[in-house]
């Protein structure tokens, strides 16, 4: 079985208060705030589809979608 | 996004501040919902007031916004009526154990089948930091500028000894583990109480320099560890995590139906 991997990554603008939790616990450095104080992925091809961002999101702003953990790669 | 379906998306974004962990409770418990594949009519959740008690107006279930401290009294109201119902009560520490305390310790005592949930930033968020009964010692609140002298409650503690079936602790960083709670907690059939350490930034952050929400999320990281663990033994300070009560004991609705019944037999 491999790891799931990343299918699509959505950051709602409007919802995103800019908080930067998502940026500070990003394992892989993928987010950034932008300069509008809004985070943004700046690195999507680093990410490793752990869903952390969007589970702590306190603004329900991010969807990550990932590959059936059967797929292959 | 499946979890789209509970919410009330009309009225986001919502209205907390940046970075306020309220809104992480949220998430985690639309996930906790979604994962058991529950319909929005089999869920009740009530609140009471405060800037966590507003998390019932972005839910897509049945839900009531009754009255400072007495959510408990209401839900009791409805579980009764309507027993084969998941009721879940969001609380603030202040709404749970300042002016709800009573209500909150005789809902335990009953055991009637609510999850309870204290959403705890150890503050008055909603009215402007004054300091809570979780606030603890030696912290600064908009009501103790000279640092607090009060002791907080142990909500674990205090909902075991009133007689709560199900009881446990999680903190919005630790965000699996808090849905793998809520989940189990709304599965319980018994009064369940689940304490959130959660962060406040605008006001128990910035009075107590403790940084902005990630940093506030460290600590939380930091200052706990999962329950029975060693570290505890070595730094008392550390706060636990985890279940620390899950016990079958007689349901207050089913004890009431057992009433009703013999009440009926008794008129025959
Ligand atoms: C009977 C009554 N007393 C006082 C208030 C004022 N009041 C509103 S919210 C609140 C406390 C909120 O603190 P908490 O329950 O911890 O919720 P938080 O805002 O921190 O999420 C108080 C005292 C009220 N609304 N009703
Ligand atoms: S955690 Fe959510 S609200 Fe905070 S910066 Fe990231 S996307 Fe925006
Ligand atoms: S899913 Fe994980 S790796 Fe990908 S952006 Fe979010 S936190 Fe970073
Ligand atoms: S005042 Fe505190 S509790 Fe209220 S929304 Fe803002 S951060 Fe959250
Ligand atoms: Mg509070």
């Amino acid at each position: 079985m491999t790891r799931p991997k990343l299918k699509s990554f959505h950051l709602q603008r409007e919802w995103c208060k800019g908080c930067g939790i998502c940026v500070a616990f990003c394992p892989t450095s993928v987010l950034e705030m932008d300069s509008q104080g809004k985070a943004t992925a700046v690195r999507l091809e680093a990410c490793i589809a752990c869903g952390m961002c969007m589970l702590r999101c306190p603004d329900l702003a991010i969807t990550v979608e990932t590959t059936d953990k059967e797929e292959k790669p | 996004m499946t979890i789209r379906k509970y919410l009330r998306e009309r009225f986001f974004p919502h209205m907390w501040c940046p970075g306020c962990g309220h809104g992480t409770v949220l998430n985690a418990l639309v996930r906790a919902i979604e994962t058991m594949g529950m319909s929005r009519n089999e869920i009740v959740m009530v609140s009471g007031i405060g800037c966590s008690s507003r998390i019932t107006g972005y839910v897509d279930v049945h839900t009531l916004h009754t009255l400072h401290g007495r959510a408990l009294a209401f839900a009791t109201g409805v579980k009764l009526s309507k027993p084969e119902l998941n009721v879940i009560v969001p609380m603030g520490d202040g709404d749970a154990l300042a002016i709800g305390g009573n209500h909150f310790i005789h809902a335990a005592r009953r055991n009637i089948a609510i999850t309870a949930l204290v959403m705890n930033n150890r503050i008055y968020g909603m009215t402007g930091g004054q300091y809570s009964p979780l606030s603890g010692c030696d912290v600064m609140a908009a009501t103790a500028p000279y640092s607090t002298i009060d002791p907080a409650f142990d909500v674990v503690a205090l909902s075991v000894a009133a007689g709560a079936t199900f009881v446990a602790r999680c903190t919005t960083y630790h965000v699996k583990e808090m849905i793998d709670i809520l989940r189990q907690a709304i599965l319980h059939e018994g009064f369940s109480v689940v304490e959130i350490l959660s962060q406040c930034p605008t006001y128990f952050g910035r009075a107590n320099k403790l940084g902005d929400a990630a940093e506030m999320l460290r600590g939380l990281k930091e200052g706990t560890v999962p329950v029975g663990s060693e570290a505890k033994q070595k730094n008392p300070a550390l706060i636990e995590r985890g279940i620390f009560a899950q016990q079958e004991k007689p349901e207050y609705c089913a004890e009431y139906e057992k009433i009703m019944q013999r009440a009926r037999a008794g008129r025959e």
